[in-house]
């Protein structure tokens, strides 16, 4: 219970430095985990990393892996909140802000700046994905990029459910390097 | 206008087919597939998501949520999309440690890496088509993926890019 308080407190500061999504504060979480309380080595936090983002969901999820490491179950729960709340709240008081100014020039002028810079930088986590997913097919990077771009073209051009590209890519990776 | 009821159950979705991360399946079934707004709007509410502390997708979903209906359809959005794979989550962390080093296991995770990055970039390609950038806001979005993909930290690129972009909308719409 120790531990999951210290870990709680030592999260909720970083859920309001995590500009840009989770991962911006990765290096802070290894620092938390590995360094400072020594709760699992560098190959386990890689790994629970690494699962997360295999994992469904938003892949801020990875502090609910640590939470369990910690403290079981409720750490799952409490890791999550700590990481989450701060945000959450922040960014529900912003969209009742920017409700109230629905419709205002300097709003829209706000919000449609900030679209390529958003766009570019989904290009750039999907590349920057893209290049672990690839490496991680081992002495087969050809058919890591080409599940890839298969599925690139499917989103791009159908409006088809892409579960089935990822599913495929399952069975292609259990036969391939499993 | 979609209640907070149905909020919760598109996002539940989003949630758990949302594989290498949910914003790319939030785009597909707010847009795509339950037509609540267009890409243009999707990407609007994704820009600014980006620009709010904590993870890009929860935010998106609380802007949009509140958006449909107010305080309890951001609440509904966020714990739809976080119920599914918190549940998961809890199974997997405890057979991860014991399975995780398996090979079929490993394989399949490379196998939806894969599929999830293609995603990812499809999603991307297909805002920017959408969202019908002019040349300068072409550039905007080329600075911010190649900075990214040179290790420029996020929030420089926020802070240099935010502002030229929002320069630009201006210049473009007097």
């Amino acid at each position: 219970m120790k531990d999951l308080m210290a870990l709680m407190a030592g999260l909720a500061p970083l859920s309001l430095m995590a500009v840009g999504g989770g991962s911006t504060v990765l290096a802070d979480m290894h620092r938390l985990i590995v360094e400072q309380h020594g709760w699992m080595d560098d190959a386990a936090f890689a790994r629970r990393y690494a699962l997360a983002q295999a994992a469904p969901g938003p892949n801020i999820l990875v502090v609910g892996l640590f939470g369990w490491h910690v403290a079981g179950p409720i750490g799952v729960l409490g890791a999550t909140l700590a990481m989450c709340g701060p945000a959450f709240l922040l960014a529900l008081g912003f969209a009742a802000t920017r409700r109230r100014f629905e419709g205002a020039h300097w709003l829209r002028l706000i919000e449609r700046g900030l679209v390529p810079m958003a766009i570019g930088l989904a290009a750039a986590s999907a590349l920057h994905l893209g290049g672990a997913a690839v490496a991680a097919w081992g002495p087969r990077p050809l058919w890591g990029a080409a599940i890839m771009a298969a599925t690139t073209a499917v989103v791009f051009f159908t409006k088809r459910s892409p579960l089935w590209m990822l599913a495929g890519g399952a069975v292609l990776g259990v036969l391939l390097i499993g | 206008m979609p209640t907070a009821a149905q909020l919760f159950a598109a996002y539940f979705q989003v949630g758990i087919s949302g594989f290498g991360g949910a914003n790319a399946w939030a785009r597909y079934v707010v847009v795509e597939k339950r037509g609540w707004l267009t890409d243009a709007e999707y990407a609007a509410r994704l820009g600014l998501g980006q620009v709010l502390p904590g993870p890009n997708a929860m935010n998106c979903a609380i802007i949009i949520g509140h958006e449909f209906a107010g305080v309890p359809g951001a609440i509904a959005a966020v714990t739809g999309m976080f119920a599914g794979p918190l549940s998961l989550l809890c199974g997997l962390a405890a057979l991860y440690d014991r399975y995780g080093e398996l090979q079929p296991v490993r394989g399949a995770l490379a196998g939806v890496a894969a599929g999830a990055a293609g995603m990812m970039l499809g999603t991307a390609l297909k805002l920017a088509r959408r969202s019908k950038p002019t040349w300068p806001m072409w550039a905007v979005l080329a600075a911010a993926l190649g900075a990214s993909l040179c290790g420029v930290s996020i929030g420089w690129i926020l802070l240099v890019l935010g502002p030229i972009g929002i320069l630009t909308a201006r210049m473009e719409r007097p």
